[in-house]
């Protein structure tokens, strides 16, 4: 029988649907798989076995009382720890929501289990999606499959890592700043964070309100477009939800054709402080795009390179507001609470023993920005840069259908190398963040491995707002045009790690 | 303290002093509600004062006629009817709480020392 964990999210939909795997069979090898690999990668916080093993079995069930599935029924999925999960412990990688279990789903999770989508467990992350390596998790780091020593990206590293490890074919993560797409670069995975208002924030915890967006993690384009089609769509819970037609994100994946399509190579991502392998490897994808019928022109966004600095002043902000929910009254941690402190000193206390070091720069590098007599300079300044991202935009898509460019300026770096470097972690973000300022949608998708490195290298594909459509279309054609250049997928080059030892025990050899 | 200062580029002195300072960082933990430890006090500090000076460039922009962005749509008063819906049973509710008394939370006093 062929392993069920090497199977597409639409071959193993199709497996279950033909009859040939049941979703139990198909929930118990990913679980196995898990056991095997996740003490070396720690790409989940939670593994829910009986609750995903309950969901298979009424999937089967479903099945051979003659009822349809649906295009993702019986499919494992894990999820970014960030959502609300009813019954399921839900942290955030934070200590102070360590045991936490949600009363409610998220909408996104309600709609997976509507559709037959089987949730493994909760993945790691950088506390409250509050980084760019999982290293900020409270439970400690993610591993890197294709190289255990480095990060696997973040704020959804355990995500990216899971899909990457085979040990789900889907994940959800959320994206502020780019925690979908820079680890689906560094694993050599597809991540997609949608155009802002088309899916679902209800039960998604809030870092940045205004920014935050959660989507698809896969391994092929045509998985992430099932799973963006299953989640995605109007909800009257979110005020910010859009209301209109979901664009045909799944036809898009599996058109394979680019002709005519303008693509737009902005000029600003790319250079001083760029990887050679990964400008090699971009450069080579678009003059392959060009030899499919592409159109392909360079554009200006002048804008983008104050785009970073604006978000470290919004984003903070925001988060500095919305992590004030956490004050040890309600939900979480409680510490100190001996009877001779106020509700303040409880509070205070709790918050310094509860969050972890960027979490408190960050709350407090808002509470700054914030204060009167900074407002008009810092945040008022950024929200004023903010429009002339998105007018940076509006000129480049006047000139082109998608804009292209790294998705991340380098390959993964090793775990402890830029953690006591605040700014050197935060230009891992530096092509991401833009899209999350407009609000557009944006896609990673893998094409190829730096030669100095052997480690994957993503492309990033831009699109308007409610334009998805246009990211899968791009993203369908260079990974099949790819596919049949090197006779297999870049995921099926990443090391098995059922075979190869940890490095901390090779160390020890 | 901040709310004295109008114009941040100042705080910045020509022998290269940090614009945010120990007794700043403190302030700022204090409104934030963070009990920090003093060795946390002095590695923020040099982290907040390298971050900011970073992020300062936003400031050589000339901005003076563009409108601010503070979200990506241009939605407003978004309404819904007003009927009743399902919501959380008080034990749901309570369910996380870390402590609960006769079916509510129960917190610490609420008034500090000096009321």
């Amino acid at each position: 029988m062929t392993d069920l964990t090497r199977l597409t999210a639409a071959e193993t939909a199709a497996a279950v649907a033909g009859g040939t795997a049941s979703a139990l069979d198909v929930t118990e090898a990913h679980l196995a798989r898990i056991r095997e690999v996740d003490g070396a990668v720690h790409a989940f916080l939670h593994v829910d076995a009986d609750g995903a093993r309950d969901a298979a079995r009424r999937v089967d069930a479903q099945r051979s009382a003659g009822e349809a599935l649906g295009p993702l029924g019986g499919v494992p999925i894990a999820l970014k720890d960030v959502l609300a999960t009813e019954g399921v412990p839900t942290t955030c990688g934070s200590r102070i929501l360590e045991g936490w279990r949600p009363p409610y789903d998220a909408t996104v999770v309600a709609r997976l289990r509507a559709a037959g989508v089987v949730a493994l467990g909760k993945t790691n992350m950088d506390e409250f999606a509050m980084g760019s390596s999982t290293e900020h998790s409270a439970y400690g780091p993610t591993h890197n499959p294709w190289d255990l020593d480095r990060i696997p990206g973040g704020s959804g590293g355990g995500s990216a890592a899971a899909v990457a490890a085979f040990e789900a074919p889907l994940a959800v993560g959320t994206d502020t700043g780019g925690s979908i797409r820079q680890p689906a670069a560094v694993t050599g995975t597809v991540g997609v964070k949608p155009t802002y208002g088309g899916v679902s924030r209800y039960g998604l915890v809030a870092l940045a309100s205004s920014l935050d967006q959660a989507g698809p993690c896969s391994r092929t384009v045509l998985d992430a477009a099932l799973l963006h089609a299953t989640i995605a769509g109007h909800d009257p819970r979110d005020s910010t939800s859009i209301d209109s037609t979901v664009p045909d994100v799944v036809a898009a994946a599996r058109q394979h054709d680019v002709t005519g399509m303008r693509v737009g190579v902005v000029r600003q991502l790319g250079g001083e402080g760029y990887q050679p392998g990964v400008e090699q490897r971009f450069r080579e994808s678009v003059d392959l795009l060009s030899s499919l019928g592409a159109e392909v022109v360079e554009v200006d966004c002048p804008h983008f390179e104050y785009a970073l600095p604006a978000y470290y002043l919004i984003l903070p902000s925001e988060c500095s507001s919305n992590l004030a929910r956490f004050d040890a009254m309600r939900y979480g941690l409680r510490v100190g609470d001996d009877g001779s402190g106020s509700a303040e000193d409880v509070m205070s206390i709790t918050r310094a023993a509860g969050f972890g070091a960027e979490a408190k720069r960050r709350i407090m590098l808002g509470t700054y920005a914030l204060s009167s007599g900074y407002y008009d300079a810092y945040y008022g300044q950024a929200q004023k840069v903010r429009t002339l991202v998105v007018r940076d935009f509006d000129a480049a898509f006047a000139q082109a259908d998608v804009l292209v460019s790294p998705t991340t300026p380098t390959t993964a770096f090793r775990i402890g190398e830029r953690i006591d470097d605040p700014m050197a972690m935060y230009l891992a973000d530096l092509c991401t963040i833009p899209s999350n300022l407009a609000g557009n949608a944006s896609m990673s998708l893998p094409v190829g491995l730096a030669p100095e490195d052997g480690l994957p290298v993503g492309l990033q594909v831009m699109a308007p707002p409610m334009h998805d459509d246009r990211l899968y279309r791009l993203g369908g054609t260079l990974e099949a045009a790819l596919a049949d250049r090197w006779g297999h997928l870049l995921i099926d080059e990443a090391p098995d790690l059922t075979t190869s030892t940890t490095p901390s025990a090779e160390a020890a050899q | 303290m901040p709310d004295e200062r109008s114009d941040p580029a100042s705080d910045r002195t020509d022998d290269g002093a940090p614009a945010i300072t120990r007794d700043e960082v403190a302030h700022l933990a204090r409104l934030a509600r963070l009990a920090l430890e003093p060795d946390e006090l002095d590695r923020f500090g040099g982290q907040l004062d390298a971050i900011v000076s970073a992020i300062s460039r936003i400031g050589d922009l000339d901005t003076a006629d563009v409108p601010p962005t503070s979200h990506a749509l241009p939605l407003t008063n978004v309404t819904r009817p007003d009927r009743v819906r399902p919501g959380l049973t008080q034990a749901q509710a309570l369910s996380g709480a870390p402590a609960a008394e006769d079916g509510r939370f129960r917190v610490p006093r609420i008034l500090g020392d000096e009321a």
